[in-house]
């Protein structure tokens, strides 16, 4: 659904600008391709290393690792789960949902579905192509630490504790 | 040889790929399917945001860009690098292409971070998908949370960040 409005709305912006200057809109597009190839290696790689990843980690074996018994056991490992995999979130929300119908602690989800979104260790050869070395870690260090923060308190207020 | 040199990851994990279907090909076969799955993702996202970034290449004058989210843009700036990766749709690494663009534009560091950092997780879209999936409870909480998060990450990174270091960054965008 999502990406009928993005294709809808590129496609009117796409007209309007060729309306209004096709040169413009000719270097437009040459750009978008440019920026594009650039990042195809990449993007490819990550795919297939996500399709590596995902064919081992299955769902069975996440939640037989955090279940809300495990603690901050089970939080560490559902966060280095979420930082390592790349889900898209329409996904890993039914995913989630399904893990904690199966026994996973709500602070265990809150760290997996925080890193998921935040922390990305297959995209990282991506970012490291816009942001450098030294950024890209850092934005991932400090991103993978805060989602400690984020299921603490997720966890209380979610399981009721909290409000 | 440049082609190779250009493609050298992508090559390298199709050839762990075809190990693994090697290896055992119960498990490479789920791999190739969930690839792709991916890769559809991907072509589905994929072509709009880049003719997006295009488009705003070529129209957004850098002072425009500057006034709103630059070095002096203040509040201004940060609500607005909120709203436009809050907005959009799409996997994270379809925001780091839009960054170059704002880097670009003359964008300041911690507002393109927490463009990245509200792209990656305060999607409104997604987020009606999220209470829907854990909850209210869960979902509320978790926004809550992450808004303050993203700006105070964006800011120390950008402090922890050294002046020539961050121009470097921002001439290598001009690069891609």
């Amino acid at each position: 659904m999502n990406s009928y409005i993005m294709y809808t709305s590129v496609i009117i912006l796409l007209t309007i600008s060729f309306f209004k200057d096709k040169k413009k809109t000719k270097m437009a597009l040459k750009k978008a391709w440019k920026s594009f190839e650039n990042i195809l290696s990449q993007l490819i790689g990550v795919m297939i290393l996500v399709g590596l990843l995902l064919s081992v980690f299955n769902a069975e074996l996440i939640s037989k690792l955090i279940g809300s018994e495990s603690g901050w056991f089970g939080v560490i490992l559902s966060a280095i789960v979420g930082a390592i995999t790349l889900i898209p979130g329409f996904v890993a929300f039914p995913t989630a949902a399904m893990l904690l119908d199966n026994g996973a602690g709500y602070m265990q989800i809150g760290a997996f579905v925080s890193t998921l979104m935040m922390v990305g260790v297959v995209t990282a050869p991506v970012e490291i192509k816009y942001f450098g070395k030294r950024l890209t870690i850092l934005r991932n260090i400090f991103a993978f630490i805060f989602s400690f923060i984020v299921a603490y308190i997720v966890g209380k207020v979610a399981s009721g504790i909290w409000f | 040889m440049v082609l190779i040199k250009r493609y050298r990851f992508a090559l390298i994990t199709t050839l762990i790929l075809a190990v693994m279907l090697l290896i055992n090909r119960e498990l490479g076969l789920k791999a190739i399917s969930i690839t792709g799955f991916s890769l559809k993702e991907m072509i589905s996202v994929i072509p709009p945001v880049f003719i997006l970034l295009g488009l705003l290449d070529v129209w957004v004058p850098k002072e425009t860009m500057m006034k709103y989210m630059g070095e002096e843009s203040g509040i201004k700036g940060i609500v607005l690098s909120f709203i436009l990766g809050s907005v959009a749709a799409g996997p994270l690494y379809g925001a780091f292409p839009i960054a170059a663009v704002f880097m670009k534009k003359g964008v300041r560091l911690s507002n393109v971070l927490i463009f990245i950092g509200a792209w990656s997780t305060t999607k409104i879209p997604m987020l009606l998908f999220e209470i829907s999936a854990l909850g209210a409870r869960f979902a509320i909480a978790r926004l809550l949370v992450d808004i303050p998060g993203i700006i105070l990450i964006s800011y120390v990174l950008s402090s922890l960040m050294k002046a020539e270091e961050v121009s470097q960054i921002y001439e290598n965008a001009e690069l891609l």
